[in-house]
């Protein structure tokens, strides 16, 4: 390989890099890196914004659904529905259907629980005979009202926002429930009664009537 | 002068222009300590292998796969069932990531015993902590890409985790699912992540790991005594890899080679024999009569959730992780010098055996899932009819409450039928009457209360029948008292006094 040409010592490559760093050469070799960074820059920014378009979206992906006739659910009953996504893709096949249970509790008095657990957001299981959710994955279950009844979750069912009109029940729909965007909690009449410790430090809300009061013996 | 055969003259025109026959040489031909030659050391290659594997086979699925959330699963099934080896190939990259991990995790635990992290190898094993995440990362989004039930309600898993992030989980929840909801932009996120983002990075980092191994060279035998001092290790290395050295090609290359080998054989007998994973349901989030469970070397994590605390349950999920990450990275940098052989290390070893005997015991209760309601059990598993036997109408109408207010989901009876709650084949000795009527009405105890969802008819019934389940030599549990009060006598003679055994029933 006679061709092949030794790399210079690092003295002679130290004694070069001095020349050069001086000259008008380094100068223009540091105007191009900026040149660079400029271009960089402006071709970044779209970008980033192009990445970070799922948060940038300000609610837009919410809005009523209707999920039925008032008439389609028998009073004291709690029925599965499914909805359309009210924002959905061609491609989306049928994740854009989405499950939830509708609960008629008193006339005209519904309330609309979404299928996932408040736990890890797997499916819960309504028993009609027992009165209860109960979630597949690690135990939580919910009773007829939504409120937690044991497991590990540390809150209640996640209801969806409820509107009836003309005779339809619409729903504020359009996002996986998770403990940060539904994590507050509407708790009617929470400060009437007291609750045992170590129910009230799970669970601030206190089980509306129709289920029993008492988890903790 | 014979004229050279026409592929020697190829290989010099080619070497004469890429003149990589140098650095190739150079790195197989560099000196290892003799006692490096060893079974020990074949981990490592073994996982490169395995990387291979999984790129190539992964390359070949892409041809057909479509990463679209409507059509994915559809795919899949015809790369399983129309396409000539199809499933062939689905198993190998399906087997090939589950050896990946494990060989990965193997590799691992050996750098950590033989204290081959230490100085000057800390960067290395740095380096390697990112790739054993990235390769945790692969089999993750993989799952996901395998678009079935258990993929969908995974990644709802995922998203319910994120979402517990302070402040900024929401957002963050939108950003890993592309939008508010699981939905088509979520699987083409993880297939770009998949694909692209993750076995780039994953391939760079395996450069680096590699050239660094070359460089500093492989780490010696560990032998107690033999301390690592900053000042002295290199020199100490280079003596010993030139006294006691030798070349690594082929000294010890033959091992790696049959090693990965056998690996690679055994991905493909597991492949031939036990087929592609899935897909099982089709993703359709309406169909809820699922029981989505994670793959195999995420089973722990699903076993860690389920024991939680709730009120530890977020804490624990931000710290633990940022914790276990951050004390993996600073290990080389806490402990770079010293001992490095198992003789001399007992805390390195009990904390390797305690981690390796929590994760086999929380895998294999993942297996099972003791704390998951079984859904059907109530319908699907009758009572035994020993249990039955020689019962009154009223205690029998009890069985019945108790199947159908689904207290077997949670409740076995005869080995079948939920483990959440204790098994009900001897509860007549535990509880009194009364303390059944407690339970079960007022529930506690992580159990529901089930005062609203039972007539006084079907409580009655039901404690009647519970009442009945004893053994026939140990009686139901009684209330002491109630004699005295109700009978105005003495309670009845105690289970000893009267003789174990003595009585018929069951």
């Amino acid at each position: 390989m006679d061709e092949k040409q030794g790399p210079p010592s690092p003295q002679e490559q130290e004694e070069r890099l001095h020349e050069e760093r001086v000259s008008r050469r380094t100068f223009l070799m540091n105007v191009g890196i900026a040149l660079n960074a400029v271009v960089a820059l402006a071709i970044a920014t779209p970008v980033v914004a192009y990445v970070l378009g799922p948060i940038l979206r300000k609610r837009e992906y919410l809005a009523w659904v209707p999920v039925g006739n008032v008439g389609d659910f028998p009073l004291g009953e709690t029925k599965l529905i499914s909805f359309q996504n009210p924002f959905s893709e061609a491609w989306d096949g049928a994740t854009a259907k989405i499950p939830a249970y509708v609960r008629h509790s008193a006339t005209n008095e519904f309330t609309v629980f979404a299928i996932n657990c408040a736990h890890l957001n797997c499916p819960v299981r309504w028993f009609s005979e027992s009165q209860l959710f109960m979630c597949p994955c690690h135990g939580g279950v919910y009773y007829a009202d939504g409120s937690r009844a044991s497991g590990p979750p540390e809150r209640g069912l996640f209801t969806y926002p409820l509107k009836v009109e003309n005779g339809k029940l619409l729903i504020n729909a359009g996002q996986m429930p998770t403990l940060q965007n539904k994590a507050k909690m509407d708790c009617p009449g929470a400060e009437q009664s007291s609750s045992p410790k170590i129910v009230a430090r799970i669970e601030p809300c206190q089980p509306s009537p129709g289920t029993s009061d008492s988890t903790v013996g | 002068m014979p004229a050279e055969p026409w592929y020697k003259r190829l290989y010099g025109w080619v070497e004469r222009r890429v003149q990589l026959e140098g650095p190739i040489k150079e790195a197989a031909l560099h000196p290892v300590p003799k006692s490096t030659a060893s079974w020990w050391y074949v981990f490592g290659s073994a996982s490169l292998v395995l990387l291979i594997l999984q790129v190539v086979t992964g390359i070949m699925l892409g041809l057909v796969y479509a990463p679209s959330a409507a059509h994915a699963w559809t795919s899949l099934e015809v790369l399983n069932h129309e396409l000539p080896l199809g499933w062939f190939l689905r198993a190998m990259h399906g087997w090939g990531s589950n050896f990946m991990v494990a060989v990965v995790l193997v590799h691992m635990a050996q750098v950590f015993l033989f204290g081959s992290y230490k100085y000057p190898r800390e960067l290395t094993w740095i380096v390697g902590v990112f790739m054993l995440l990235m390769t945790l990362g692969m089999a993750f989004t993989g799952q996901v890409l395998r678009f079935d039930q258990d993929a969908y309600w995974g990644l709802g898993i995922g998203a319910s985790i994120m979402g517990r992030i302070p402040w900024i989980g929401g957002q963050l929840v939108h950003l890993l699912l592309g939008g508010p909801i699981i939905s088509g932009a979520t699987l083409t996120r993880f297939f770009a992540l998949h694909v692209f983002v993750i076995p780039g990075t994953l391939l760079a980092f395996t450069g680096l790991h590699v050239w660094m191994v070359l460089k500093l060279g492989i780490n010696e035998w560990p032998m107690p005594g033999r301390i690592v001092r900053r000042d002295t290790y290199v020199q100490e290395y280079n003596e010993l890899t030139h006294k006691d050295g030798i070349p690594f090609v082929p000294g010890a290359v033959w091992k790696d080679l049959v090693f990965s080998a056998a690996i690679l054989f055994a991905v493909a007998v597991c492949a031939a024999v036990f087929g592609p994973y899935g897909p099982k349901g089709f993703p359709d989030p309406t169909i809820i009569n699922t029981v989505p469970k994670p793959d195999f070397f995420f089973l722990w994590i699903y076993t860690v959730l389920s024991f939680l605390p709730p009120e530890m349950e977020t804490p624990f999920i931000l710290i633990a992780p940022i914790v276990a990450v951050v004390g993996l990275i600073a290990l080389p940098l806490v402990a770079g010098v010293g001992e490095k052989s198992w003789w001399r290390r007992p805390v390195a070893v009990f904390s390797l055996m305690f981690i390796a005997v929590c994760w086999g015991e929380w895998t294999h209760l993942g297996t099972y899932t003791p704390w998951s309601p079984v859904m059907n059990a109530w319908s699907g598993a009758p009572v035994p009819p020993d249990l039955l036997h020689g019962r009154t109408p009223l205690e029998r109408q009890g069985a019945n409450v108790l199947q159908e207010k689904q207290c077997r989901n949670c409740h076995a009876l005869g080995g079948k039928g939920g483990e959440r709650g204790p098994a009900l084949d001897e509860v007549a000795t535990r509880l009194t009457e009364d303390q059944l009527y407690r339970q079960i009405l007022l529930g506690g105890g992580n159990m529901p209360a089930y005062g609203s969802a039972l007539s006084p008819a079907e409580s009655t019934a039901l404690v009647r029948y519970l009442e009945t389940l004893h053994p026939g030599y140990q009686p139901a549990a009684e209330d002491a008292s109630r004699y005295v009060v109700e009978a105005g006598g003495v309670p009845k003679k105690s289970t000893v006094e009267r003789g174990a055994g003595q009585t018929p029933t069951r």
